[in-house]
């Protein structure tokens, strides 16, 4: 859209960041090659450059990993909480100080708007290992029983949507209880989770309680399946969950999952329209879309259709695309070319079913990994778009009459992770709320997140929450 | 039957035995496979025929529990409690027949039976307790920093497939069955495959007792095959595995899988130990929801 008012470049600086031109795997306190030697390279989505060499964790790695972190296990779970405690602030305070460093890095490696890594992740990262910290010596209090005890070795795989915070949320807990942990990051974003071993270096985390496997699918697969792993934890596809819980059951191994979801944003007749587009912009343009409790699926009361939708496009109509890590930026890149490949098959198939296209006049850069925010109208709910997981920035719009409608496709999925509703009637929110299947639900907001509220999924995004005192059960041996 | 016998030649009169049937929908059907099986008692002496409950059956049942689940989980807490103290009220009415079901199914003496039925009746009113405090003990509100106030509550997560324990007829079963529909969930209960009449029996009483038909389901016969399909049932949510031996509970567990089943694996437990919370949270979900607040002081029309 033409605006009177054109921005000027405001880039971040990317020298207050040294990437190495190689890491290695950070196993017993140390870097170190992979046992076969082999490396692969993590690119910046937004340019397609080549960030930095990195080792690739195979199973002979993972062996030695969790050798490592069962080592440390008797230490660390024996050390009074309030020791554990001082650790746990101690790495809050240093992501705090060096938050600038990782928010420009994140951005570089995940393609992420620097607006978000700054004002968003980095805080928020910061904000669990400190409300975690402050569990670790009070776990006799937190309703699991006298002495609840630490499980021993927690295997951890996150995805590459949030590297940091996802990092945060799994490290955090596991430490506090007194777990140690071997974290699988994923193979397109590893370079945070390897700065954060720096992290730990100058938090003098004892070796081996933090051990980090930068690899793909086979060494997350050799973890999960490691018969001296009391824990795992995983964050990521519904199909990659159902398959770890074939492979831990029947073993000691307790299991959390968070997986995907296709949240519901269901928009009243009543309800402020403007706050209610910004929070339709936020559920689904929030980090390009690769969020799994994106409110991928609007529900709007049919009388407000097309109102709604006509302050929604012209509100699409301002979102910047572009260099990540500018600052006005509002949409980044996608995270890889294999994602923006499957939101674009997705979003092709949305159209070809019959589903009615629509993006902002918007150039998209020549190198990277590239996708116009979309939007499709005219959806039902036996569309492809309306069902399946996008993990992009692809809204599906549907509508509806009444608020039993509402409810019912709402909940007309096989995910339970989040819901939004938008309406200035208390009762309504209250009710509606309370029928919905789902782990989350935000009103008159949506994509909130804090680490004393937990999160997690209802139906197939999952079981097990994160965040809060519930996300400490997790780490538990509790009865 | 020697009682009975017994009692023939006493008084020259002949009893009138039961016959046991499902409890399935708030209805006692015989199982739509018409088959039947014998139930000794430890001496191998016979008691009764059980029904076989096959595949369909046990179908049957999630289809009633799901038809349950929206009235039991949307009555209130305290209402719950109500209906399952009611629940007590009617075993304790009923405690001689118990005792002397429980004492035929596993062995035991009369005195002993009768510690084990009055345990059984206790745990029930223990779990009817609960009902109305389990929010308050495991949900809250959430210090969020931020203009937002969140609450998180747990809710049930839907239809619970039971596998009864095979060691404890009465108290296992009430165990696991109790805390199971406490929370609002409902389920289906494969009963103790070698003595389910004590559980045939609690159908009976929880038809009495105001519990909404098909919130609580009773099916007999071989565990692993009413298990395998209601493991793999698409509208089932969670699997008590309670009454599974080691290889049969990793066979299910692999089935829930694909619907990502929240799944309780079997554990040592004396059933006669008051137990943690352990069995209801196994078995709820945690919602939190979110609403922004006005900030009130900070700027004058926020709110």
């Amino acid at each position: 859209m033409a605006s009177a008012f054109e921005y000027a470049p405001a880039p971040e600086s990317r020298s207050v960041v040294d990437i190495a031109p190689s890491y290695g795997l950070f196993i017993d306190g140390e870097f170190a090659e992979a046992a076969g030697g082999q490396v692969f390279k993590s690119v910046s989505p937004s340019t397609e450059e080549v960030l930095s060499e990195v080792a690739r964790a195979g199973a002979e790695d993972v062996d030695r990993a969790v050798r490592a972190a069962r080592a440390a296990f008797g230490k660390w779970s024996a050390l009074p909480g309030a020791e554990r405690a001082k650790y746990l602030f101690r790495i809050a305070r240093i992501v705090q100080e060096r938050s600038r460093e990782l928010a420009v890095l994140e951005t570089l490696d995940n393609g992420k708007p620097i607006r978000e890594t700054r004002d968003t992740d980095l805080p928020l990262v910061a904000a669990h290992f400190f409300y975690y910290a402050g569990w670790a010596d009070k776990l006799d209090h937190a309703g699991f029983g006298p002495h609840p005890k630490p499980l021993g070795v927690a295997g951890q795989v996150i995805p590459w949507n949030f590297p940091l915070l996802m990092l945060a949320w799994k490290v955090a807990p596991a430490l506090a209880t007194g777990n140690t942990v071997v974290l699988k990051p994923a193979e397109t974003t590893p370079l945070s989770a390897l700065f954060f071993a720096d992290v730990c270096r100058q938090a003098g985390l004892p070796r081996g309680v933090v051990n980090i496997l930068p690899g793909y699918g086979d060494a997350g697969a050799a973890l999960v399946a490691h018969p001296d792993v009391d824990k795992v934890a995983f964050t990521g596809s519904t199909a990659v969950g159902k398959e770890i819980a074939r492979t831990v059951a029947g073993t000691r191994k307790k299991l959390t999952l968070e997986l995907g979801g296709k949240g519901a944003n269901i928009v009243f007749d009543d309800a402020p329209v403007d706050q209610a587009v910004e929070g339709i912009v936020d559920g689904i343009f929030f980090n390009q879309g690769q969020v799994c409790c994106a409110g991928s699926r609007l529900l709007v009361q049919e009388s407000v259709h097309d109102e709604v939708l006509d302050a929604l496009k012209r509100r699409l109509s301002t979102l910047r695309l572009g260099d990540p890590l500018d600052k006005n930026t509002d949409i980044g890149a996608i995270n890889s070319a294999e994602q923006l490949a499957r939101i674009t098959a997705l979003a092709d198939q949305g159209e070809a079913e019959g589903a009615e296209r629509w993006s902002p006049a918007c150039e998209l850069p020549s190198s990277g990994y590239w996708f116009a925010p979309t939007l499709f109208t005219g959806v039902t709910q036996a569309h492809t778009i309306a069902r399946d997981e996008i993990f992009g920035p692809v809204l599906s719009v549907l509508t509806f009459r009444t608020p039993d409608e509402a409810v019912a496709k709402a909940n007309n999925t096989p995910y339970g992770l989040s819901a939004g509703i938008w309406t200035e009637k208390g009762s309504r929110i209250l009710a509606v709320a309370s029928r919905l299947r789902a782990g989350v639900v935000w009103s008159n907001t949506f994509n909130k997140f804090d680490p004393t509220s937990p999160f997690g999924g209802y139906k197939e995004s999952g079981f097990g929450r994160e965040g809060g005192r519930h996300g400490l059960e997790a780490y538990l041996d509790v009865r | 039957m020697s009682d009975k016998t017994e009692k023939i030649e006493k008084t020259g009169r002949l009893s009138v035995p039961k016959t046991y049937k499902l409890y399935v929908g708030g209805k006692f059907p015989r199982s739509e496979s018409g088959r039947v099986y014998e139930v000794t008692d430890s001496q191998g002496k016979w008691l009764a025929n059980a029904p076989l409950s096959s595949r369909k059956d046990a179908r049957d049942a999630v289809v009633a529990a799901r038809r349950a689940f929206g009235g039991w989980s949307g009555a209130t807490a305290y209402n719950r409690g109500q209906v399952l103290y009611r629940v007590a009220e009617m075993l304790e009415g009923r405690r001689d027949q118990f005792v002397r079901e429980v004492a035929a199914a596993e062995g035991l003496s009369k005195p002993r039976a009768a510690v084990v039925v009055d345990a059984a009746v206790d745990r029930w009113v223990w779990y009817a307790g609960w009902t109305d405090k389990i929010a308050q003990v495991i949900g809250g509100a959430n210090p969020v920093a931020g203009p937002f106030f969140n609450l998180s509550s747990p809710e049930p997560t839907g239809v619970v497939a039971v596998l009864a324990p095979q060691e404890s007829s009465f108290l296992g079963l009430v165990s696991v069955v109790a805390p199971v529909i406490a929370t609002g969930n409902t389920a289906v209960v494969v009963a103790c495959a070698k003595a389910p009449l004590p559980a045939l029996s609690l159908g009976e009483v929880l038809a009495t007792s105001d519990v909404p038909g098909g919130v609580v389901n009773v099916l007999s016969g071989r565990t692993a095959e009413i298990a395998a399909p209601l493991a793999a049932h698409q509208d089932v949510n969670a699997i008590d595995l309670a009454g599974a031996d080691e290889a049969l509970a990793k066979e299910l567990e692999i089935a829930a899988a694909d619907n990502l089943k929240r799944v309780l694996r079997p554990q040592a437990v004396d059933y006669f130990e008051t137990p943690g919370t352990e069995r209801m949270t196994a078995f709820l979900e945690t919602k939190t929801v979110w609403h922004p607040t006005g900030a009130l002081g900070a700027s004058g029309s926020s709110y």
